[in-house]
């Protein structure tokens, strides 16, 4: 799954470079694919990360699915790593769970401690520039600073 | 000594218990959480039966294992991950031996409640099912009745508690005076564990 091409036919990247994929985890559906649109939108017009949305019980309903965490994880690994970004309660206990599964997601996956809505921006923004996993979980972490009053 | 077919039946116990209760369990998380306990653990529950029944596991740690496995899988609320950790880590502490005493089973048990502290980051007295496994894993050194009645006593004893984790921490003080339906599912999973010892 890691020969997989970029989300983006942008021919000035170079060869072989790989993007970091991001996985947002909401209770709600619609949260986590506006996030995703919101996210992608505001990254600009270059070349964007692969996002997937993963958000309700996978029947309609709020709650968490890990079915469809795993299905999103898979669906964005360009083999770069994987930042997961989740609203709350059971979305985050569910990811620490696959995550301590070992197998149930791609094997550079990460859960990242970061607000849901501002830090799935600046993950996609940072991703979506070329960073590697470390650079889009830091920066995705640093949002938590931004105050706003 | 245990074995695979005790733990097999002990989740189809608990199966049959959350059944039973699923309508109490929702009706305690209605005031301080999302009322949906009772029917995301029948779900869980069930489909842990029926993967049991078709899949066969052989030994008590792969039985432990595929149920854990499942819970995570179908639950869909906080429960899933958390029941299902408690499950996995317990059925993995035990290896895959084909027999197990019960000395052997209380350390992995405890090893299961502790993954579960660690992942919600919960500890005694925040009003979690913690308050009813920690006295459970402290007491089945004695027996399967004593852990029982002291899962029993520790859900009982989170009604006065303010809880500290999950959405009913949102409450603050409001969630005084009820009892956790974590830890009264917690309670029942422990009751069915002993009558399936036959205590």
């Amino acid at each position: 799954m890691s020969d997989v091409v970029s989300s983006t036919p942008d021919t000035a990247r170079a060869e072989g470079e790989k993007l970091v994929g991001i996985v947002l985890v909401s209770h709600s559906a619609a949260v986590a694919v506006s996030v995703a649109e919101l996210a992608t939108g505001l990254a600009g017009g270059g070349t964007l990360a692969p996002v997937a949305p993963a958000g309700g019980d996978g029947s309609g309903g709020l709650g968490t699915s890990s079915e469809l965490i795993s299905a999103a994880a898979a669906a964005v690994d360009r083999g770069a790593g994987v930042a997961v970004l989740t609203d709350l309660g059971s979305a985050v206990l569910t990811v620490k769970a696959l995550l301590a599964e070992g197998d149930e997601l791609p094997s550079n996956t990460r859960l990242v401690d970061a607000p849901f809505v501002e830090g799935a921006v600046a993950a996609v923004v940072t991703a979506s520039a070329g960073a590697d996993l470390a650079a889009v979980e830091a920066a995705a972490a640093e949002a938590y600073t931004y105050r706003k009053v | 000594m245990l074995d695979a077919d005790f733990f097999r039946r002990w989740m189809t116990a608990t199966a049959v218990s959350v059944e039973h209760e699923a309508g109490r369990l929702t009706d305690l998380d209605s005031p301080i959480g999302d009322a949906d306990h009772g029917s995301n653990l029948q779900r869980g529950f069930r489909a842990v039966a029926a993967t049991l029944e078709k899949e066969e596991p052989g030994t008590p740690g792969a039985v432990l294992t595929l149920a854990g496995r499942q819970l995570i899988s179908t639950v869909g609320g906080a429960s899933g991950p958390l029941y299902g950790t408690l499950l996995r880590r317990t059925g993995k502490a035990l290896g895959d031996a084909a027999e197990v005493d019960e000395q052997q089973f209380a350390e992995a048990l405890r090893t299961g409640v502790d993954a579960v502290m660690q992942l919600g980051g919960a500890a005694p007295g925040d009003k979690t099912m913690i308050d009813a496994l920690v006295p459970a894993v402290d007491a089945l050194g004695r027996s399967f009745a004593a852990a029982r009645t002291a899962a029993e006593e520790g859900a009982v004893a989170t009604t006065p508690l303010q809880a500290r984790k999950g959405r009913a921490s949102y409450l603050g003080e409001r969630s005084i005076g009820h009892q956790d339906p974590g830890a009264t599912s917690s309670a029942l999973l422990i009751a069915a564990l002993a009558e399936t010892a036959g205590e």
